[in-house]
């Protein structure tokens, strides 16, 4: 049944994703991407769609596959699943509170899952970079083709702009003009496959 | 009485900080601080400063996690549940609606060249985040061999991401309880 499957993928997405955001991106990958939901290329434009409109990521796209695969009573089964287990976890702290963050097998847990988590993160950030600029590598000609030369240089551009702390949204507003511009000038052009 | 005017208001109020954050996460922190600490002291200063470590040890998104913390400060259980239901609501809403429309749009030659540009934008964005939070994590041998372990495992050996938080916390447990507390892995 879609409805509980939406609401168990991302219960379980919910408990364990640490450090919010793009730390869920292996999750979505090995619990979305492999069952055919959603593409790697469909998550990619959904990122920039999120971080474009309000709301944390994790509840954006819990919505949206929801959305996609059962309409509005999907979008609510996913996201009450990604809700439930901070919801509940936080009720417990919230509630007994026994200094939980000093607690000395808290600590050690988090020793673990910090770095692990970040490792994930790396292996989403590698993951996007392979689709956009490794896939399909044929030798070095890649490095001459037409929509190769043009990503690199929107990657640059974004990177240069976020690491100067400038709004995502920017960034993302910029390549979609940069985009657009190269995809018609190429076609002008004939530059396009 | 009281308490149901409070638990409107909470509502209203992360209704409200769910609608107009953009990007999420460390950027809600400021706003959740003036309405839940300055404008209506829900919560104190120091306390908002716990739940914020606290997020940070538990899962989960950090706008879900300060919702329900400050609402059932303010008003209990259901206090809590108003608070995050107001917080996602925004979302709910609007990504629902994108969603009927993005399907629509990307027929379009324009939105697909967009696109195009966008993912390499995005590949910069998670590569800025990856950035930022290995400037937070601790500096010694141990946690760089947890992170490699974990890339290498995710990227090349395609094992469950569940597996290796789950991997995470326990070594990270056994680590601190073998070398004592604050010495671990240094």
């Amino acid at each position: 049944m879609i409805y509980l499957e939406l609401f168990w993928v991302f219960f379980k997405i919910g408990l364990f994703t640490f450090g919010g955001g793009y730390a869920m991106l292996p999750f979505i990958q090995q619990e979305v991407i492999a069952k055919g939901w959603l593409t790697l290329e469909e998550t990619t434009n959904f990122i920039a769609v999120s971080e474009s409109t309000p709301g944390p990521f994790a509840v954006n796209i819990a919505t949206y596959i929801g959305v996609e695969k059962a309409s509005i009573p999907g979008a609510l089964c996913a996201t009450f699943g990604i809700v439930l287990p901070s919801f509940i976890i936080i009720l417990i702290v919230a509630k007994f509170f026994f200094a939980f963050r000093e607690n000395k097998y808290v600590k050690g847990i988090m020793t673990g899952i910090k770095p692990a988590a970040i490792g994930l993160i790396g292996a989403a950030a590698f993951s996007i970079f392979y689709n956009v600029f490794i896939r399909g590598w044929q030798g070095f000609s890649k490095f001459t083709d037409y929509t190769f030369l043009y990503s690199a240089v929107i990657f640059t551009a974004c990177l240069v702009l976020v690491l100067r702390k400038k709004s995502p949204i920017l960034s993302i507003a910029v390549s979609a003009a940069a985009g657009i511009a190269a995809g018609y000038a190429g076609e002008a052009l004939g530059l396009l496959k | 009485m009281k308490i149901k005017n409070n638990i409107i208001k909470l509502f209203i109020t992360f209704f409200k900080i769910g609608a107009f954050t953009f990007g999420g996460g460390y950027a809600m922190i400021p706003i959740i601080h003036r309405e839940a600490v300055e404008k209506n002291h829900w919560v104190t200063d120091e306390e908002m400063l716990e739940m914020l470590a606290i997020s940070e040890s538990t899962p989960g998104p950090i706008a879900i996690n300060s919702a329900t913390f400050v609402g059932y400060r303010v008003a209990g259980f259901w206090g809590a549940a108003a608070a995050t239901f107001g917080v996602v609501l925004p979302s709910l809403i609007i990504i629902t609606l994108i969603a009927f429309f993005l399907k629509r749009f990307s027929e379009y030659k324009a939105v697909r060249y967009a696109f195009m540009g966008i993912r390499a934008g995005v590949a910069a964005l998670v590569i800025k985040a990856f950035i930022t939070m290995s400037k937070k994590c601790p500096k010694n041998i141990t946690a760089y061999v947890f992170i490699a372990l974990a890339f290498v495992s995710v990227t090349f050996f395609d094992i469950s991401a569940i597996l290796i938080i789950a991997c995470g916390g326990v070594m990270g447990l056994a680590f601190n309880l073998v070398f004592g507390g604050e010495e671990a892995g240094k």
